[in-house]
């Protein structure tokens, strides 16, 4: 009887999961096998699947013969220069947003969700055009800008949800006190949001490192970020799949464990729309 | 030293108060200033521009040849043909990529609802594809679909059900739906993200009523499960819909559009326009109509949210 049980689950539960689980994690895992396999190797025998075969070959390569560790530090520099410029221009926004009912409320909350659906493609010309202009083309700050346009109103939305959940009895409490508003604001709404600060700002790490169409075009040779420098891994004669799968094994790993990380906390702005998938 | 102004102004009456009343009425606009600025300089006013150069002929590569000409572009653009082919590819692209993302979601959060050792682990695992950056996906896929090396011919040569090697991305036929099949796997995981977070909030209790009641599972699917997760459906939908729509990064590092014109979808036509012929003036203006086009489908998400919001 009670094995019955477990068959059926496993035909019901387990082996379904572990399907799925298979598809979501397959194509990646493959990644990382390519990249154990050595290039020669993988012409004449294929992606080995068994330790055997496997050899460092191409993360050597990587790491040796391409600049690929000065990319993954212009993408560190773009990425916290990112998180920097979005979260301390949206946390007074947040608070004016949650705490305060004024004049004009709906339509400011409603321009800056609006600002997160405008095609990328819209705003990718003229901000060429703009840093052209402004001799910003291929520097970092070009990227944190145009990263920004995303990583802003996406923390507006974020924070907003994470203030509006601590009490507002709280700052009362502590106006009372004799502390202003912005003191209130300093000393007791953002160490309790710390934590919602904390994951957006790791969620808008995670999307400015792996963003990669700003990157290309605004970018160049002295700032190539990692989702740029993997493309050039591919090789000028020949397509050198095990280069490019360390590459992208190196370049998507340390931002898919962070997100792991994070992910929990981020049901609840999902819910509102305001995160970027 | 203001704290103790502050403190006086509350328990006294009068000017002072009014005072700190009339400064909490600019307080709020003063904290959103940094936001609304930097926002207006960083997408409202390049949007105008973008706007404004449609109207130009405006190539990069000759600037001081830039001329008015109207909607000139606009009208080459509707005589295009390229531009018809990139919006019926655009509208396949989302009809085709949306459901399939939703159902593979659906599946997906449902086997995770369930009661099992390693929920926990699964849970985590499944999101991975979203994790990803899209340069990545895109040339794992593009590996994945090699005509001569890569595992999926492979293994379907293997498994007998085909019988040559299938050129994924080279042919007209298939590429397309090869990049596809790509953005759903992408995209599923926040489908099933959204869903297992609206399966939660379902009550158990209405379930075991069901049961006693002897509805049989599908029933119980059907009339709890399905209106119980129908606003998050529709909320992640429309989201998706939009951002599936705007995604061109994953399609050009696939493809670039090719082969021929076969994979284009109107904002890659736009980005390809203005990247590799320089034209800024006629990429401005498929980036201006789609936006356009697009914007129907925005109105209809911002409308539900500042609903939510509201309450």
């Amino acid at each position: 009887m009670k094995r019955d049980g477990f068959l059926k689950r496993l035909a019901i539960t387990h082996i379904p999961v572990a399907l799925v689980i298979l598809l979501a994690i397959g194509p990646f895992a493959w990644m990382i096998l390519t990249s154990l396999t050595p290039s020669a190797a993988i012409v004449a025998k294929g992606v080995s699947v068994s330790p055997a075969g496997w050899a460092p070959d191409n993360y050597v390569r990587l790491l040796a013969h391409t600049d690929f560790l000065g990319n993954m530090g212009h993408s560190l520099i773009v990425a916290l220069g990112t998180v920097a410029l979005g979260l301390v221009v949206s946390v007074t926004a947040a608070y004016a947003f949650s705490r305060f009912r004024f004049f004009g409320r709906r339509v400011l909350m409603l321009q800056f969700l609006l600002v997160n659906m405008f095609p990328v493609v819209l705003l990718i010309l003229p901000l060429f055009t703009l840093m052209r202009r402004l001799g910003l083309l291929d520097t970092h700050l070009a990227l944190i800008i145009a990263n920004a346009t995303v990583a802003i109103p996406f923390a507006v939305w974020m924070l907003t949800s994470y203030v509006g959940a601590i009490p507002k009895s709280l700052d009362e409490a502590a106006m009372i006190d004799g502390c202003s508003r912005l003191q209130a604001l300093r000393r007791v709404v953002l160490p309790l949001a710390l934590p919602g600060i904390i994951s957006t700002g790791i969620y808008i790490f995670i999307t400015a490192w792996n963003e990669y169409l700003y990157a290309l075009t605004l970018g160049g040779r002295h700032v190539r970020t990692v989702t740029v420098a993997i493309q050039t891994l591919i090789g000028e004669y020949q397509i050198e799949w095990g280069l490019l799968a360390a590459g992208g094994v190196v370049g998507a790993l340390p931002v898919t464990i962070l997100f792991l990380i994070v992910q929990r906390r981020l049901v609840g702005g999902l819910t509102q729309g305001a995160v970027k998938g | 030293m203001s704290s103790i102004n502050e403190a006086l102004a509350l328990e006294a009456p009068g000017p002072r108060r009014r005072r700190r009343l009339r400064r909490d009425a600019f307080l709020p606009y003063a904290l959103l200033t940094p936001a609304v600025v930097v926002v207006l300089i960083i997408v409202f006013a390049p949007m105008i521009e973008a706007l404004v150069t449609s109207f130009y002929d405006y190539v990069l590569f000759r600037p001081n040849a830039a001329a008015f000409v109207g909607i000139a572009n606009y009208v080459k653009l509707f005589h295009d043909p390229v531009f018809w082919t990139s919006l019926w590819q655009t509208a396949l692209w989302i009809g085709l990529t949306v459901p399939l993302q939703m159902g593979l979601g659906l599946i997906a959060a449902l086997l995770l609802n369930r009661d099992f050792a390693w929920r926990g682990l699964a849970r985590a695992l499944v999101i991975i594809p979203w994790a990803l950056p899209s340069v990545v996906i895109a040339l794992m896929w593009r590996w994945i679909y090699d005509p001569n090396i890569g595992v999926l011919n492979d293994l379907l040569l293997r498994l007998d059900i085909v019988r040559a090697a299938i050129p994924w991305l080279a042919s007209p036929d298939v590429a397309l739906y090869a990049v596809i099949a790509t953005l759903t796997w992408q995209g599923f995981p926040f489908f099933a993200v959204m869903i297992l977070a609206g399966l939660q909030g379902i009550p158990k209790s209405q379930y075991e009523a069901a049961a006693i009641d002897g509805a049989s599972a599908w029933r119980q699917f059907r009339h709890i499960t399905l209106p119980g997760i129908g606003p998050i459906l529709a909320t992640a939908g429309l989201l998706r819909t939009i951002w599936v729509a705007n995604s061109i990064d994953v399609i050009f590092v696939m493809t670039g559009g090719g082969p021929g014109y076969s994979t284009y979808t109107l904002p890659l036509f736009a980005f390809v326009k203005a990247r590799q012929n320089l034209d800024f003036g006629y990429g401005s203006a498929i980036a201006v109509t789609f936006t356009v086009i697009l914007g129907a489908i925005v109105a209809v998400y911002i409308a539900r949210t500042m609903r939510e919001v509201e309450r």
